[in-house]
């Protein structure tokens, strides 16, 4: 090799992974599908994003898998929900990722939960006799479209700090994002409208944020505390409140066993229970965030007009 | 004497009156430029404030005008409401787990007592900084307190390399690196005590790096261990600062389906052992070398995930141990399935076999069943019913039961 072709030689090499990362699409790593769905709304032709935890599944309890840990090594970015949803399985995954980039504060690293409107954050003394309660917070923020719409502000904000030359196209990707929802907000809006002020059970305190946002209110949970399995004294207390107040629909996970809620429904008399998508991939048609409320809307105004009459 | 006293008062005096006049100069003009500061941030807030408004108004319009009055505080930040003391935030995730153990039953060998708190480990786990993070595991048993692991990682060195420096439970294998409470038994297996160190297992202070192997889709990762060399009562002892132990393991794994993987492993630990030392003196020089091959496979169907799951898993182990009279080369191995069948409840057995280290023609035997139940995430109840036939002595028919139980911090599960 000449003197000549060898430093061509060295110059391809240095140059080599410089421009493949130039063209190379950033990789978004988030806990779950709502975060990716979120990312590829921002993100577009420019990332490719994949999510842990599937939406049919329980975020709370995920197995940290080795093959998890691949995909965190070749991370740009990392997204989590946060307020200790995942804190069952998330420290392994990022402290055998090898990779500095998407540590907890570096710059890569993003907690979703940090802009957005978090409710029944628990005031005074909490203990583990309360069940699993989160600290900081219900951690399922992400059903409501407000915080969706803010945590697609704070994953524009940080794709354009991790690659400043897509900012513009990230701007632009979620200005038109944020367009879509509302419009699709407005169709929710009017197809909750005249259920606003039902109550209704949900098994897991998933909903607060959903409810809220339509306008309906939660009266009792099939869990006794959170993360504890149902009881028998608690399940007949709930279908005591039930028939008293008139409530007739109980919301449910997909990872949850039915056999309760439906004898608590058969019980009730009339009794309706409907299992809701609490994450993007949770049903097959809930494909992306806005899809995600589209069918849970759409399923929930349907069993509210049997239910109601209206 | 007096004018002593006299001059010293008047330098007193002096010194105070002197002293201020500077200091409140000084004073004055940090005042003036805190009060400048002061000024640019409500400047700053003001817009900033002004801001978040007109972006709040923009948000209502676009819904219509129908927004509730809800959004109007849309931001709170972590921490707030959550009892947490400033103080108190640097410290430490802390845990203590309990593991209390009882047994039942006959065993002229190796009796356990009939009740004992078994052992209680306290465990410490933060960020040292932006490049480490540093967990400690503290068991405090019935006879004292050891320093189960203590380790800082490095969490981003160059070269995917993962650096774990401190004392440690081994990478030999599957359960050398587990702690009591996550094994799915109240016991470890017979093989574990043979041939690899007892309960303790390959635990020693030492260097520990490890690194993935690019292999597409397969999770393919080396780790190369140094050790001061001292495991187990009769595993490995150093008699000499050079006579470090080694462990080297390879382990691969591989989604099959969404719900099913496969965990493969292999090991490697090289060290001198305690068989040559006469009145403290290593005359024989003996070493030891394990291998060992561990699979593991796991069923979890995501939608049930919280109700049903599998792990089938078995480990093979070799040991050829040197010692005065000839090389003793021994094996040994167990199989065990756990399987979860309702949300509370797992039932698993295990079957041992394993010769000893220091005699291959002992060869001991054993069959557990295991019925587990819990009442939370954070504490558990075991029975397990076991029997085991020893080389030499009568085989030994057991009831033991455990209660676990966890306080402090939300601990999180390694695969």
């Amino acid at each position: 090799m000449s003197m000549k072709s060898l430093k061509l030689f060295l110059v391809l090499l240095l140059a080599a992974p410089v421009s493949a990362l130039a063209q190379a699409k950033l990789n978004v790593a988030a806990t779950t599908e709502d975060l990716a769905s979120l990312a590829r709304e921002v993100g577009g032709d420019n990332v490719t994003a994949i999510a842990f935890s599937k939406g049919y599944q329980d975020p709370h309890f995920v197995d940290p898998k080795p093959s998890f840990i691949l995909a965190v090594s070749r991370a740009d970015v990392f997204i989590v929900i946060g307020r200790e949803l995942e804190i069952g399985w998330l420290p392994p995954l990022l402290s055998s990722s090898r990779n500095g980039k998407i540590q907890q504060g570096a710059k890569g690293y993003l907690d979703a939960s940090l802009n957005v409107r978090i409710l029944e954050i628990p005031t005074g003394q909490i203990t583990r006799a309360m069940g699993d309660v989160h600290p900081t917070g219900n951690p399922h923020y992400w059903l409501e479209p407000g915080n969706g719409r803010r945590i697609a502000q704070a994953i524009r904000d940080k794709l354009s700090e991790v690659a400043p030359d897509n900012a513009a196209y990230f701007a632009q990707r979620y200005a038109d994002f944020d367009t879509r929802l509302a419009a699709a907000e407005k169709r929710w809006d009017a197809t909750m409208a005249p259920y606003k002020g039902t109550k209704l059970v949900t098994y897991h305190r998933s909903w607060p944020n959903f409810m809220e946002r339509f306008g309906l209110e939660v009266m009792g949970y099939v869990e006794p505390k959170p993360g504890i399995p149902p009881s028998p004294s608690h399940t007949l207390e709930l279908i005591q409140d039930m028939k008293a107040q008139g409530v007739k629909l109980i919301v449910v996970e997909p990872y949850f066993d039915l056999k309760t809620p439906q004898a608590i429904a058969n019980q009730v008399g009339g009794g309706k229970v409907l299992v809701l998508a609490p994450s993007v991939g949770g049903a097959k048609e809930a494909t992306d965030y806005i899809q995600l409320f589209e069918y849970d809307v759409n399923l929930l105004a349907g069993a509210l007009k049997q239910i109601t009459g209206k | 004497m007096r004018a002593m006293y006299v001059a010293c008062a008047a330098m007193m005096a002096a010194a105070l009156v002197m002293a201020p006049r500077p200091a409140l100069a000084q004073t004055a003009e940090q005042a003036q430029q805190l009060q400048q500061q002061i000024d640019q941030l409500k400047k700053e807030f003001g817009d900033r404030l002004a801001a978040l408004e007109t972006q709040l108004a923009a948000i209502q319009g676009a819904q219509g005008g129908a927004a509730p009055a809800q959004t109007a505080a849309p931001v709170q930040e972590v921490g707030q409401g959550a009892g947490l003391a400033n103080s108190k935030i640097f410290n430490p995730d802390m845990a203590v787990i309990g593991d209390f153990l009882g047994a039942a039953g006959k065993n002229e060998v190796n009796p356990n007592p009939a009740l004992a708190m078994h052992e209680s480990e306290a465990s410490f786990q933060a960020f040292v900084d932006p490049y480490a993070r540093a967990d400690f595991f503290l068991s405090f048993g019935e006879e004292g307190v050891g320093v189960e692991e203590g380790f800082l990682t490095f969490t981003s060195l160059p070269g995917g390399l993962l650096t774990k420096v401190g004392k440690m439970r081994a990478a030999f294998g599957k359960i050398n690196t587990m702690h009591n409470h996550v094994l799915p038994w109240t016991d470890r297996p017979i093989v574990m005590g043979n041939l690899v160190g007892g309960e303790d297992g390959i635990d020693d202070a030492g260097i520990s790096v490890a690194r993935l192997i690019p292999a597409g889709p397969l999770f393919l990762e080396a780790t190369g261990q140094v050790f001061r060399g001292d495991s187990g009562e009769s595993l490995f002892k150093s008699s000499e600062r050079g006579d470090l132990s080694y462990v080297g393991h390879l382990r691969a794994y591989h989604d099959i389906s969404e719900s099913t993987n496969l965990d493969l492993g292999a090991s490697y630990s090289y060290g001198h052992n305690p068989a040559g030392i006469v009145k403290d003196i290593d005359l024989g020089r003996f070493t030891t070398t394990l291998f060992g091959t561990d699979v593991t496979l796991r069923w979890r169907p995501l939608r049930r995930a919280i109700y049903q799951q599998f792990v089938g898993r078995s480990e093979i182990i070799w040991s050829d141990r040197g010692q005065f009279g000839g090389r003793q080369r021994s094996m040994g191995y167990y199989a065990s399935g756990d399987y979860q069948f309702a949300r509370r409840w797992f039932m698993g057995g295990r079957y041992d076999r394993s010769e000893r280290a220091d005699n291959a023609t002992l060869l001991d035997k054993g069959a557990s069943a295991t019925l587990t139940y819990w009442p939370s995430e954070f504490s558990q109840v075991r029975g397990q019913y076991r029997r085991t036939d020893y080389a030499d002595g009568p085989a030994a028919n057991e009831l033991l039961f455990q209660f676990l139980f966890s306080i402090g911090a939300h601990g999180a599960h390694v695969f």
